[in-house]
């Protein structure tokens, strides 16, 4: 009876444990999106209901501009990264090979060094092989970001695929092309939606890259709104902000109903 | 026999098809531009146009000599140690709630919420808690409004409100790290201690710590390596105070344009996050299996 307060007790406190660590995690956020739609330039209390921060921004030329940017550079990356990423994986899980695990390692840099050192080291490099500044510089740097995750993505997906599905494939008949179109393909489907998803999110959400190989004027959502609040900012860039947090959370949502986290296994 | 030295051929080729156009875009985009920046970090000048340039250690002496580049190397390691502390401290027990306690799909949904702002935009999340810290702001009318005195809280523009920051961005790494250790550890293993008389921290110290420790490690170098990287959440949050190696970087590149010099800090920066790496690849193999 005593064991089995204590029980109740202590998980009573954990659960209020892991609300204060969401509350940490999710208030700014929300604190953010109250005030986009908060009537005052300067943030003042008491509230007051107003949309016009999502107008301004509607009609706010560069943020417009920046918002299909990313989202264009974010669609060429994820087809990029997307195809190169299931290539890449496919070999990684089906052939043995001297060097394989050297090409494995490999895969960490970009994830593992900041991307300060990356960013800056690749301004360098364009700049010196003469692609410099602006979009196609961006997408370089953006699909190699986001290889990584798309290759450990459907990597981890195609550990779960039988083998001997592939070899009752040939063994009926089937050509090698065939077996990889009809049979492993549809199977590791899940995993490759699940890695074009995460490769937009880099690519949408990637701040420090972009940031130095942009063009000024030319910049994409997340520059600008940095070069915004370094200037003085106003609530259209809440509202901006707000956007791109929903945008990136349904996104990352439904990435996981297609990974492990959720859905089918 | 030939028909086998074939198709091992054929199987080469198909793999190198495969595998190349991938890693041809990291080659170029990735390492390539380090390599060029370890090179670059060696000249007096950016060698385009028609610049003159000569091989020098300048920049890397500069380093050595000027005690200010040193000294904010140390002040960006300090901050990495202080978040990467209060990171663990605050996301084990939180990770331990979520595997140990929770039960069932309600768990599921948990982790997922935890994990969710971790994949959302950290530039947007930094920006979020400029609103909130500012004087007159958010927590300012919190604060008054639950305690009795009328204070001024005004934590923007602080070493405070980047420590903050950057915890509110990294915490869900170690929170999933540790919770895929800790989710790996035998519940009977614990049931066995306890039901034999050990206290709690026993159990903490001498099992579960023991069991978790690559997980919980691997977690708290992933925080480490970025946060001595940082210089985004230094700048909106620190605002003066914000000086760091980071940032220090970022002025070569973007404001003073002396490459070769940021291309040497930089490379001294990579050089410490791999020392970092290389020291604790051994605890992140262990990890991953």
């Amino acid at each position: 009876m005593k064991a089995q307060l204590r029980t109740r007790v202590t998980t009573g406190i954990g659960i209020f444990y892991l609300s204060s660590i969401l509350f940490f995690l999710y208030a700014p956020i929300l604190v953010m999106a109250a005030m986009s739609f908060n009537a005052s330039e300067f943030y003042q209390l008491p509230f007051q209901f107003s949309t016009q921060w999502y107008e301004r921004m509607w009609e706010n030329e560069a943020i417009l501009s920046a918002a299909w940017r990313s989202i264009w550079i974010a669609i060429v990356t994820t087809v990029f990264a997307t195809a190169l990423g299931t290539a890449a994986s496919v070999a990684l899980w089906r052939y043995d090979f001297p060097g394989k695990r050297i090409l494995q390692v490999l895969l960490f840099p970009p994830i593992a060094i900041p991307w300060l050192i990356t960013g800056t080291a690749m301004l360098i490099f364009f700049f010196g092989v003469g692609i410099g500044r602006g979009t196609p510089a961006v997408i370089l740097g953006h699909v190699a970001l986001a290889l990584p995750y798309v290759i450990v993505v459907v990597t981890a997906r195609l550990a779960t695929f039988d083998r001997t599905l592939e070899e009752a494939a040939r063994s009926l008949g089937a050509r090698p092309w065939m077996v990889t179109r009809r049979v492993m393909l549809p199977w590791i489907a899940p995993g490759v939606i699940a890695g074009a998803l995460f490769a937009f999110a880099v690519s949408f959400d990637q701040f420090v890259i972009s940031y130095f190989l942009s063009e000024p004027g030319d910049s994409t959502l997340p520059v600008l709104i940095y070069t915004a609040i370094r200037k003085g900012f106003t609530p259209e860039i809440n509202a901006i902000s707000t956007i791109i947090i929903a945008v990136s959370m349904v996104v990352m949502l439904t990435a996981a109903r297609f990974t492990k986290f959720g859905g089918e296994k | 026999m030939s028909g086998g030295i074939n198709i091992a051929r054929t199987d080469k080729l198909r793999a190198f098809a495969l595998l190349s156009p991938a890693y041809l875009w990291l080659t170029l985009a990735v390492f390539l531009p380090l390599s060029a920046m370890a090179f670059f970090s060696f000249l007096t000048e950016v060698p385009f146009g028609d610049a003159e340039w000569s091989v020098t250690l300048t920049n890397y002496s500069a380093f050595f000599e000027s005690s200010t580049f040193s000294r904010l190397l140390l002040k960006s390691v300090m901050l990495g140690v202080k978040v990467t502390a209060l990171c663990v401290l605050i996301g084990f027990p939180c990770a331990w709630v979520l595997a140990k306690m929770i039960k069932g799909r309600a768990r599921e949904a948990l982790f997922l919420m935890v994990i969710l702002p971790f994949w959302s935009n950290s530039l947007v999340r930094i920006f979020s808690w400029a609103i909130v810290l500012r004087g007159n702001g958010v927590l300012d009318k919190f604060v008054n409004a639950i305690w009795p005195w009328d204070v001024k809280v005004n934590l923007l523009f602080s070493e405070w409100a980047i420590v903050i920051g950057l915890v509110h961005s990294y915490l869900p790494y170690v929170i999933l790290t540790s919770y895929l250790a800790l989710q790996a550890i035998d519940d009977s293993l614990i049931e066995a201690a306890r039901s034999l008389g050990a206290k709690w921290w026993t159990i903490l110290w001498r099992i579960v710590l023991p069991l978790s420790a690559p997980g919980l490690l691997a977690g708290a170098v992933l925080v480490f390596v970025p946060v001595v990287g940082s210089f985004m959440e230094p700048r909106i949050l620190g605002g003066r105070m914000g000086t760091y190696y980071g940032t220090l970087i970022e002025d070569q590149f973007v404001a003073v344009f002396n490459w070769p010099l940021g291309a040497a800090l930089s490379f001294i920066l990579l050089a410490v996050v791999l020392i970092i790496l290389a020291v604790a690849s051994p605890i992140l193999k262990r990890a991953q299996t």
